[in-house]
């Protein structure tokens, strides 16, 4: 499959999370919107590890190791993107019990 | 146009119409659900990349833990969707026309890099992906990041319990 379907599917997927951060107002969407962002870095790097694997093939490189940084590069995100959750999740239950809603509209108050 | 094409512009057009649903969902549990099917398409992907081990830890960590304790947070706050204030119509146009941009921009650069030319990612066989391989360099070259992930899970589960504990 070449490089470049994979390319535009995620560049796709990454601009509809940005999308839904620009014009939702509910935090747990945004929320969500932020995980889909990362899963399509997640795609696209699977994808190029795939490709320098293909690429080490044709070229007769190191067969065994190429590519596979970017896997590893996306278990760590994986990581990452639980341990943010967790906490993510935490403040937006912490925002709620002190306004009683999950708009971000209300969380202007350093503004002024 | 054998199988393996038909399964990778399937999972495509699924992961892309529940993307789209995920924003346009006014209940926020609709939304959840549908980005699980955006995981299950993604890891459908991994799969028909051979990306074995990476395919069953999106379905566990994110289908699986992170879309709980969503579920489970949107099910404590009784969120209702009438009540759900609304971005202006402007401001959501002008959303969309900020990221239609930017997807535009990144499709040119892709059709248009000399780079890419003739680059594929090689489907179904290769075994880079799995476990025992990706193992022996996590073990062996990654072991330091390993251990480090380790105190970041401890550092979030520690500000996780300090920030939701009532005071």
């Amino acid at each position: 499959m070449p490089i470049q379907y994979y390319i535009a599917f995620a560049s796709t997927l990454f601009c509809i999370g940005i999308v839904g951060v620009l014009t939702r107002r509910n935090a747990i969407i945004i929320f969500m919107c932020i995980e889909l962002m990362l899963n399509a870095v997640n795609l696209l790097l699977v994808a190029f590890s795939k490709m320098h694997y293909a690429h080490a093939i044709a070229t007769g490189g190191d067969v065994a190791t190429a590519g596979i940084d970017g896997q590893l590069f996306v278990f760590f995100i994986m990581v990452v993107a639980a341990a943010e959750v967790s906490v993510g999740l935490a403040i937006i239950v912490m925002m709620y019990r002190n306004v009683h809603s999950v708009d971000v509209n209300f969380l202007n108050r350093l503004k002024n | 146009m054998d199988t393996t094409h038909i399964l990778f512009w399937f999972l495509t057009a699924l992961a892309l119409l529940s993307a789209v649903m995920v924003l346009v969902s006014k209940n926020p549990v609709h939304s959840v659900l549908w980005l699980i099917i955006v995981f299950f398409a993604i890891s459908g992907h991994y799969i028909l990349l051979n990306a074995q081990f990476l395919a069953i830890v999106n379905l566990i960590v994110y289908a699986g833990a992170i879309m709980v304790l969503f579920l489970f947070v949107i099910m404590l706050m009784n969120l209702n969707a009438e009540t759900e204030p609304q971005k202006s119509i402007w401001l959501k146009f002008a959303g969309v026309i900020a990221g239609g941009l930017l997807l535009w921009y990144f499709v040119s650069f892709t059709i248009s890099s000399l780079d890419l030319k003739n680059k594929t990612a090689q489907l179904k066989e290769g075994d880079i992906g799995l476990i025992k391989n990706l193992g022996k360099v996590l073990f062996s070259e990654y072991v330091i990041p390993f251990e480090i992930a380790s105190v970041l899970f401890l550092s979030a589960m520690v500000g996780a319990v300090v920030i939701g504990k009532k005071d």
